[in-house]
């Protein structure tokens, strides 16, 4: 309720008035003043999220309720048509259980490598440190599509990794050809590109530990494995709850591996769900409103996971 | 004796530490070797520098119109990163610094569109770009991306920092609101913005999926987008695609290993 009246103030206000300059305002008190101000300052970008995510938001699930090709849409016959489609959709139903692989296996692994990573730079006595943290995050400057490619002509039938294998005198697997290889690569990919960017924010968060903790730990007999799960973690835990919230949102929105480095195949076997969204609403026959209606499984497939992360990390023991 | 086995006990951390690091560093390695080899020599895994670097770029830009695709992925990074900064960095200090309980409130609700996928916004996104005209434009792919809740979030939490008595003094001393923004704030919180300069810079230049829908034109088209639709060609000369992904690739490595210092700095001041 507050929020509401609050947000309309701001923004009545905001439009009506410029940031106060100086004199010829005396009029208003200064307290006021400087409250009017702030929400004066903050309304450009308060405005741009609003109109580039929220109000689409509520386009989309009218456009959920809507069926037909291109900009011929009309309502739904039962509304819920689109989200009911989706229920006997074999496709969806195979992206879907993709985007679940892919976040049960490469989020633990990527978040743990990242953390272990970030515990041994964190090390005052480690040498080379500019180098190991350079090296590490250098991935995340490269763009998606651009590292999806080059392991995909790593990954060729005839590219390096085959040749690699046939030195040790194994024979060439069809990494992109196969379902569940296709899904290893991609997921290699994932590691590759994201464990550098989860290692600095673990990092930060160390750097901000009173190394003193860590310090009263060891001298209290505790060993290094203990004093990392029982002092080091415990103290990251907010770190920990927003990396993986970052995470997570991030793979059920994986578009670009999908798209450049399997290409969504063996078929459909390694396609995420965003792609699927996009192959519904843009290709072949453009379908808005059942593309809206996957649009929207997604969002509340984040949102209820961002929900049960927050109620599992906020918890204290 | 005792020394050697202190020593010793740090050699699985170095290992592993080793281990990831070429893990990290040999597909980066891979691209850049490759660029400079013939497709042929790619596919036989020549890992050495070639000669045909080139002769790579002769193909490439016969192919391709490389410089344009360069010139709109810069004027896309270039001014999403400027007016994200401005208006972000803005928003953030007026949370901050003009604290009140609506703004919290504000700044709760703004947070929750961090949920929202952008493949959910994307098709009503479209239509509204399209029935403004703007469909290959630009500013079509500028505009969803400079105001985030994450961007606004980093200034806020490293406006924390930002001593309330040097704010006090501004005033005394006749400065308005705005100015003490612009010439007292802004130099004092260089890190913060280099990294928030870095991180929206690297995400504009990459970004592939929402320039993809609203750029239609063949001849509108950013670095990532060039260089899946070489990899699509019925044949794919891989020395070429190498290097095209290597020039998509450059620009950001650079900005961030320029920027690097202050980006590890400005991180580690949001986080506290």
């Amino acid at each position: 309720m507050s929020a509401l009246t609050a947000t309309r103030e701001g923004a009545r206000t905001g439009r009506g008035r410029r940031p106060p300059r100086g004199e010829g305002r005396r009029w208003l008190g200064s307290d006021r003043r400087h409250n009017l101000t702030g929400w004066a300052f903050l309304l450009p970008a308060a405005l741009l999220i609003v109109l580039v995510s929220f109000v689409p938001m509520i386009q989309a699930l009218v456009l959920s309720l809507q069926t037909g090709r291109g900009t011929r849409l009309s309502w739904a016959d039962p509304l819920w048509y689109n989200y009911e489609r989706l229920l006997g959709d074999e496709i969806f139903r195979q992206t879907l259980v993709n985007t679940f692989i892919y976040l049960v296996i490469q989020v633990p692994i990527m978040l743990g490598l990242a953390l272990v990573l970030a515990n041994l730079l964190n090390n005052p006595r480690l040498r080379f440190k500019a180098f190991w943290r350079t090296a590490i995050f250098l991935p995340c400057a490269v763009s998606l599509v651009a590292y999806s490619l080059v392991f995909r002509t790593m990954f060729a039938t005839d590219g390096f990794v085959n040749d690699v294998l046939a030195v040790f005198g194994a024979a060439p697997v069809n990494w992109l050809g196969e379902p569940d290889t296709a899904r290893f690569v991609l997921i290699l990919g994932l590691l590759w590109r994201w464990t550098g960017f989860n290692m600095i924010f673990f990092l930060a968060g160390l750097q901000n530990i009173d190394r003193s903790t860590i310090e009263a730990a060891r001298m209290d007999g505790a060993n290094a494995w203990q004093t990392f799960w029982r002092v080091t973690v415990p103290q990251l835990r907010p770190i920990i709850l927003l990396t993986a919230i970052m995470s997570t949102n991030g793979t059920l929105q994986l578009f670009d591996e999908s798209w450049a480095l399997t290409r969504g195949g063996p078929a459909y076997a390694s396609m995420s769900m965003s792609h699927y969204l996009y192959e519904v609403s843009f290709q072949r026959n453009p379908n808005f409103g059942y593309g809206a209606a996957l649009a929207y499984v997604i969002f509340i497939l984040v949102a209820v996971l961002a929900f049960i992360q927050l109620r599992v990390g906020d918890k204290r023991d | 004796m005792t020394s050697v086995i202190r020593r010793l006990r740090h050699v699985p951390g170095y290992l592993f530490l080793g281990i990831f690091a070429i893990f990290s560093l040999f597909p980066l390695y891979y691209m850049a070797v490759s660029a400079t080899n013939t497709s042929r020599d790619v596919l036989g895994s020549r890992l050495l520098p070639g000669g045909e670097l080139f002769a790579n770029f002769a193909k490439l830009f016969q192919a391709q119109d490389v410089l344009r695709a360069l010139g709109t992925s810069a004027a896309i990074a270039i001014g999403t990163t400027v007016l994200a900064l401005l208006i972000c960095s803005i928003a953030g200090y007026g949370f901050e610094v003009y604290h009140s309980k609506g703004k919290d409130v504000l700044m709760g609700v703004l947070l929750l569109a961090i949920m929202i996928p952008f493949a959910a916004t994307m098709i009503p996104l479209f239509q509204v770009f399209a029935k403004l005209g703007m469909v290959n434009s630009l500013f079509a792919v500028i505009i969803p991306a400079i105001s985030t809740p994450l961007l606004i979030m980093l200034f806020r939490q490293s406006s924390r920092a930002f001593p309330s008595e040097i704010l006090e003094a501004a005033r005394v001393d006749g400065l308005n609101e705005l100015s003490i923004f612009a010439r007292i704030y802004v130099p004092t919180m260089r890190a913060t913005f280099a990294a928030a300069g870095v991180i929206t810079f690297m995400t504009a230049w990459n970004n592939y999926l929402w320039p993809r829908v609203i750029l239609i034109k063949n001849e509108v088209q950013t670095m990532p987008m060039l260089i899946v639709n070489l990899s699509a060609g019925y044949v794919t000369d891989y020395g070429v695609l190498m290097l095209a992904v290597l020039l998509a690739s450059l620009p950001t490595v650079i900005v961030f290993l320029v920027l690097q210092r202050s980006f590890a700095e400005g991180i580690t001041g949001a986080i506290k």
